[in-house]
């Protein structure tokens, strides 16, 4: 379990998110919505701890992420990002194993067991048949498939991804979103991930989290569309949502 | 090939090049004894050859092997570090900023710096200043990277930071004393046999430190690869591992430029050829291929910069660029 408690996110004096009290529970896919420059990816940065909350903690396994030491936090969760990791010659099983890092030695190999990791997540991720591919000659969902097998490979209860869904093509999208379902359903793992896919968000996700300025409205699918929170989010002009079908209409 | 088969032809290939070195001048010397000489012993009827291989070829052979394997080792590191494939020593200026240092105590201080009690003077404080110049450099570079993403772009800054220091060092020359600029001039055209028997031994240590450090910065360097944040998230310090990085280049360029003046584009080319022979970008195959690599082109150089017979020596920078400059407009061609 993660509990976020009355965190702050922003940069220095400038706040973005205020006092969001949340929890994201293993065996949960959570999408995040939002708007552009709403403050999702410093969210989701202060999430993962490349930025530090301006006030507040974030709980994992009741330690708080702040007393925590790198090598005990690359074990706890792992992260998915938007920038695409530009390697030349590397290969999609060596991408892979970068994921074990956190637990071999000083020199970085892997021990049978280590590789075995490695098999199973780029099963899970299904990139096995790419594995002796080199990365920079895969597409982008292939390439951000690698990235998933890379975080499994980690073997983090959390896992925080920043729009992994952006650069796909419809199909894709689709297949990566129902990974990952599957992925927080079969491992209960804390899937947490940020999108501008609504549609794609509401049918696959277990749990969503609307961003508004000053604001995040937290709840089931169902349960946003019922209250017309979605419909709140959704709604601008020339959009109108359908809170029964969950889905959203053009008007011409 | 297998990597394992290339490096173990690489260690064959750079240990015949050794003794080709040793075997290679003005003066034919018979294998025998050349290993005869080596092994401590003398040659009676001609004591003359044991003061060429000892105090001649074997320093020239040891620093040419040195050198290279320090300049590829730099190139490699740079170009992870900035995540740059045009990165490397003599191309980003830092080697400048070496020549700049050295020229900063040579002609403006007049070679002795006085500190207190502290007076350092001669080769010690050539090799500090080179230190020292090439890390202000890098310095720089690294403040500037974050706002250069692209790579032409850190290398035109590179180019423009050579003329400066150019400059610099121009103004230096035209307000120094006659014998300042002279000793300056003398270092700066340094090449392979400019590192004699008794400073041999402080030159093999600076480098051995150096190629050390980097051996141990393996795992690192591979996360760094992925980027700054995905590096932090498999839990590596990224700031710690930069500074070990910026220190580690830094000794070893301005120990190379120190000892055997500026040789450009090895060190920019060498990871290039490395890469493209072993096939990966694991630092644990690259870093030791590079050296080997570097080492032996180094050694090649010195084999056909020695003019035979003549007993002459082509500067070596005449030799790198021609080696250095296709791979630099592949790399652009493919980047395209």
């Amino acid at each position: 379990m993660l509990d976020i408690k009355h965190l702050t996110t922003g940069y220095g004096s400038h706040v973005i998110t205020h006092e969001i009290n949340a929890t994201l529970m293993p065996g949960e896919l959570t999408s995040l919505l939002g708007s552009n420059g709403v403050g999702k990816s410093t969210l989701l940065r202060t999430l993962s701890t490349f930025l530090p909350p301006l006030s507040g903690e974030i709980v994992l396994q009741g330690k708080a992420l702040g007393s925590l030491s790198a090598s005990e936090l690359s074990r706890l969760i792992g992260v998915v990002l938007t920038e695409r990791p530009d390697v030349q010659n590397m290969t999609v099983r060596d991408m892979v194993s970068m994921g074990r890092s956190p637990y071999t030695g000083f020199w970085g190999r892997l021990t049978p067991k280590d590789e075995q990791y490695v098999t199973e997540a780029m099963k899970l991720a299904g990139i096995t048949q790419l594995e002796h591919r080199m990365i920079n000659t895969l597409s982008d969902g292939e390439r951000q498939k690698v990235m998933i097998a890379k975080v499994l490979s980690q073997q983090t209860p959390v896992i925080l991804l920043d729009e992994p869904t952006a650069f796909l093509d419809f199909p894709s999208k689709i297949e990566m979103m129902r990974l990952l379902r599957r992925l927080a359903h079969e491992m209960q793992k804390i899937i947490f991930l940020s999108t501008h896919d609504v549609e794609m968000a509401l049918r696959l996700s277990d749990r969503l989290w609307i961003m508004h300025p000053g604001e995040v409205v937290i709840g089931k699918p169902a349960e946003l569309s019922q209250n017309g929170e979605l419909t709140r989010f959704i709604q601008v002009d020339g959009v109108r949502f359908d809170p029964v079908l969950m889905s959203y209409r053009i008007l011409m | 090939m297998k990597r394992s088969i290339i490096i173990t032809l690489l260690v064959i290939a750079m240990l015949l090049l050794a003794l080709a070195n040793m075997l290679w001048g003005s003066l034919s010397i018979p294998v025998a004894d050349v290993v005869q000489i080596l092994l401590g012993g003398q040659v009676e009827a001609h004591p003359q050859w044991t003061y060429i291989i000892l105090e001649s070829r074997f320093p020239q052979m040891l620093t040419a092997l040195l050198c290279g394997m320090s300049l590829s080792t730099c190139g490699l590191m740079l170009q992870t570090l900035f995540r740059n494939p045009l990165a490397g020593p003599s191309i980003l200026g830092i080697d400048a900023g070496a020549n700049l240092g050295v020229a900063l105590v040579m002609l403006l201080l007049g070679g002795t710096v006085t500190l207190g009690s502290l007076s350092m003077s001669g080769y010690l404080l050539v090799i500090v200043a080179a230190v020292l110049g090439a890390l202000c450099i890098m310095l720089l570079l690294l403040l500037l990277s974050s706002l250069l993403r692209n790579p032409v772009m850190l290398l035109i800054t590179g180019v423009i930071i050579s003329y400066v220091t150019g400059s610099v060092i121009s103004l230096l020359n035209y307000s120094a004393t006659e014998e300042g600029v002279h000793n300056f001039i003398i270092w700066g055209m340094g090449n392979f046999s400019g590192v004699s028997l008794d400073r041999l031994p402080l030159f093999c240590i600076l480098i051995m430190l150096g190629l050390m450090a980097a051996l141990l910065l393996v795992k690192p360097l591979d996360a760094i690869l992925l980027g700054e944040r995905y590096a932090t998230n498999l839990g590596v310090n990224v700031h710690k591992t930069r500074n070990w990085l910026l220190l580690c280049t830094g000794l070893l360029t301005a120990t190379t430029t120190a000892f055997c003046g500026p040789v450009s584009f090895l060190g920019l080319a060498v990871p290039h050829i490395a890469r493209m022979t072993l096939r990966t970008s694991r630092h644990r195959v690259m870093l030791p291929g590079s050296m080997l690599m570097g080492g032996c082109l180094t050694l090649v150089c010195n084999l056909l910069c020695t003019m035979p017979r003549s007993g002459s020596i082509i500067p070596v920078n005449v030799l790198t660029p021609l080696i250095g400059a296709p791979v630099i407009l592949y790399v652009i061609l493919k980047k395209r």
